[in-house]
């Protein structure tokens, strides 16, 4: 056994609803850059839909993940390392830009300086890649909220695979929405495929991470990717993808989409798992078994064997604190109500999923019926709007009695919680109905309902005795700030050459500037200058203009010196 | 044997070699984020495909070429019973057919690059220098091919450029030997040189990241954040307790 912790995410789909505040301040904080204009490390996707990019679930197409050879052992889909090797010059199954989408900015400029005209002057969208007028014909959201529907839902690979349709009628139509971001998989893929052996997992905590000055953009990680989550930075050439916020994870606060997320329905946490026995549980032949095997190398931090072999494995104890409290832990392996997205691809994912329930309740009331009595929702949930096979191709390599479970749990615990609610006695047939107690019904709807940030964001930070490495992981050469003497800017060869600026050396320097300034925008000289509001306009007082180096001496060292003017053409200070 | 000889074939290779080695030592040291193939393939793929494998394939057969041309001494193939007119007729064969595929690649290429929106206004002034000398290398190497099958009256490049190209590395460099060479194969070597000169400042510094170390590391790299501390390596002095002695 060789234990090792990995940060993980659960997301309760039933709290979703679409407001794509995770994608935009992800957007703001990691890749409103130019080269990944088009990059959502996290995105929303409408369910059914498409996706980002379109049809990236379609793996006989775009080739990612792993597959089962022959002869019992895993493989990568796009063949072996020689076959990848040789095909490195063009990339088979790349996604082109149009399979994301072109991104685009407004010629604002227009708004102000047109010509007085008869019309009002329109912005018009130029590309960010040819800066040329375009048309807006696809986005990362084209088919937000069923927009599009039914044309383009039908090309969903997912509703292909249940031969379903989206009604046409509006009232039988569902959705649902599906944030996503990189899974950080026990057996990643995209690593796996990487020729440089850029992409690596922590051993810390399992974060998949790009090392930037190693990646020589061959994009095999691309396509290597099932959940095409590792994006390429047309500009510098290299790879990027979803950090996990380490430099904030590293300090024990959530990344920013959870943090932000305005449901609160994402859980953070660690689990242990045993390293040795990833590639047998991977290669588990049957894709529905994929899930229990996945479940079966997450090891119960609560053994005190398997805590044993964590401290022997350098787990430092408060890790396997973590790990205990774990809110990830609880609701895969202990409530048993989170599903990992498309198991199928053999990746092992770490971002795992609450299935929704919720149109359920809401049919069931409007057709007369006690939407929240459990023999009521038990019936009605293979009736669901949304189908159960559709959730469970998503969450469960197909296997509908895995995603019913789950809805039935979710169902058991509204049923029982409105009992309490009313003051009526507990129910426990509900509880047992469903394989669980009622004070397991209760913890989990704590940890679903009520949990506190500190309850559904468990994340242990790294140790002080690793001091310096809290603020940034390897990230160059401590000058290279803005302007320093490291280097300033691009590098000699254009904005795709020189070192990356390490965040906490640049966040240092404005720190300081702003903690030993007087004001939060003044120049050092401020106190010295006249205030144009008070000047009566006769001749030049000392100030008016800023000095010329050679004055510095005569204020002296604090800048202050021996009062330059009277005190009613300076300005006080704060 | 003039003075422009010896600055031609003795003073600019070696200056152009120095460079050349330098320069990748620097480029490696100084900017390994750029060290980058700065693929286009996200903004076009359909010219790509045809395109990009002919040129790669086309230089690397291109390139064995080279070696064995330039590396091997007349005599060695001789002693092996390789006559001169076999010998010619396999490598223009060769070298034909990878010039010209090579030529067509780089022809698909640059046309791309031209025509593509996208990657056009990805190209730097960096990149349009290293193509045009890339392409005249090409097509100087390309010419004299053609003038081997077609004339063959002209130059053995075995008797002359072969052996000034591996005195150079002996030190003892025969700028006669290429005076005497003929304008053909003065031009592409001259072109070649400069080529090498800018190599390691252009993105063709990806050439030597050719990832064959793929073949032999696991399949998935873990690695640890504690390695090191912050965000440089340990100053001389700073060492940890208990940690390795340099």
């Amino acid at each position: 056994m060789r234990v090792m912790a990995q940060m993980g995410m659960v997301m309760n789909l039933d709290k979703c609803i679409g407001c794509h505040t995770c994608s935009v301040t992800c957007k703001q904080a990691w890749t409103n850059r130019s080269g990944v204009e088009y990059v959502w490390f996290n995105n929303v996707e409408t369910r059914p839909g498409q996706g980002y990019p379109r049809t990236y679930e379609d793996q006989e197409k775009w080739r990612g993940g792993w597959q089962l050879g022959r002869n019992g052992r895993l493989s990568l889909r796009t063949g072996s390392r020689l076959k990848r090797l040789l095909t490195i010059f063009s990339s088979p199954v790349q996604p082109s830009i149009n399979d994301y989408y072109e991104p685009w900015t407004y010629d604002y400029e227009t708004l102000t300086n047109a010509p007085v005209q008869e019309h009002t002057p329109v912005a018009r969208p130029r590309s960010l890649l040819t800066n040329k007028p375009m048309n807006i014909k696809w986005s990362a959201n084209w088919d937000d909220n069923l927009g599009g529907a039914p044309e383009l839902t039908q090309a969903d690979p997912v509703l292909q695979k249940i031969s379903a349709e989206i009604k046409e009628k509006f009232e039988q139509t569902y959705m649902f929405y599906l944030p996503r971001i990189c899974e950080h998989c026990i057996n990643p893929s995209c690593a796996a495929s990487c020729p440089s052996g850029a992409i690596y997992k922590r051993e810390e905590d399992g974060i998949v991470l790009v090392d930037q000055d190693r990646c020589r953009g061959w994009r095999q990680c691309v396509t290597g990717c099932p959940y095409k989550k590792v994006y390429f930075n047309h500009r510098t050439g290299k790879a990027e993808k979803c950090t996990f916020c380490f430099p904030r994870v590293e300090v024990g606060i959530p990344t920013v989409c959870s943090e932000t997320c305005v449901g609160r329905l994402r859980y953070i946490g660690i689990i242990l798992y045993d390293a040795d026995r990833v590639l047998e549980a991977a290669s588990t032949p049957n894709d529905q078994d994929l899930y229990m095997a996945q479940r079966s190398i997450i090891l119960d931090p609560h053994d005190p064997e398997v805590v044993r072999a964590a401290e022997r494995a350098g787990i430092s104890r408060d890790w396997i604190d973590s790990a205990q409290r774990s809110p990830i832990y609880s609701l895969i392996t202990k409530f048993e109500v989170a599903l990992p997205l498309h198991p199928e691809y053999r990746t092992m994912p770490m971002v795992w999923y609450i299935p929704p329930l919720s149109p359920v309740v809401d049919a069931l009331t409007e057709t007369g019926h006690d939407g929240e009595d459990a023999g009521n929702i038990f019936g009605a949930i293979e009736s669901l709007r949304i189908p159960i096979e559709y959730l469970a191709e998503l969450f469960a390599a197909g296997d509908t009695s895995l995603v019913t479970g789950v809805l039935k749990k979710l169902g058991a615990m509204r049923a029982y919680m409105r009992d309490l609610n009313l003051g009526r006695p507990a129910d426990e047939s509900i509880a047992t109905a469903v394989g669980m107690t009622g004070q397991d019904i209760q913890d989990m709807h704590r940890l679903l309902a009520i949990a506190k940030y500190d309850e559904r964001y468990v994340i242990p930070a790294i140790h002080a005795e690793q001091g310096p490495e809290r603020e940034e992981f390897d990230t160059g050469c401590s000058l290279d700030y803005e302007d320093g003497p490291g280097m300033g800017g691009w590098g000699p060869f254009g904005e795709t050459s020189g070192g990356s600026t390490p965040i906490a050396v640049e966040n240092f320097h404005m720190l300081s500037a702003r903690q030993t300034t007087d004001t939060l925008s003044a120049p050092p000289t401020k106190a010295q200058r006249v205030n144009l509001l008070n000047w009566d306009g006769k001749g030049a007082p000392e100030g008016l203009f800023p000095s010329r180096g050679n004055d510095d001496a005569r204020h002296g060292p604090d800048g202050g010196g021996d009062g330059p003017g009277s005190p009613s053409v300076t300005e006080p200070k704060p | 044997m003039n003075a422009l000889d010896i600055v031609l074939w003795v003073i600019v290779p070696y200056i152009s070699l120095a460079i050349f080695v330098v320069g990748h030592y620097w480029r490696y040291k100084y900017d390994k984020f750029g060290w980058t193939t700065r693929s286009s393939q996200l903004y076009e793929s359909r010219l790509l495909r045809w395109g990009s494998p002919l040129f790669h394939f086309g230089i690397l057969f291109v390139l064995i070429g080279h070696v064995m041309g330039l590396g091997i001494p007349k005599s060695w193939t001789e002693a092996v019973g390789l006559s001169e007119t076999a010998y010619h007729a396999m490598a223009i064969g060769v070298g034909a057919i990878a010039g010209f595929g090579t030529l067509v690649g780089l022809g698909i290429l640059l046309y791309r690059r031209r025509t593509t929106g996208p990657v056009f206004s990805a190209t730097t002034k960096n990149d349009k220098f290293m193509y045009l000398v890339l392409t005249m290398t090409i097509l100087f190497g390309l010419s004299n091919t053609v003038l081997g099958v077609v004339g063959h009256g002209g130059v053995d490049y075995r008797d002359t450029v072969s052996p000034w190209f591996r005195s150079i590395f002996y030190f003892n460099p025969q700028p006669e030997l290429m005076a005497a060479a003929g304008p053909g194969f003065q031009l592409h070597a001259l072109s070649a040189l400069l080529l090498f000169a800018i190599w390691p400042f252009t993105r063709l510094v990806h050439v030597f990241s050719a990832p064959l170390g793929y073949f032999t590391r696991p399949y998935i790299v873990y690695r640890s954040r504690d390695r090191q501390l912050g965000n440089r390596a340990t100053p001389r002095g700073w060492d940890r307790v208990g940690g390795p002695r340099r």
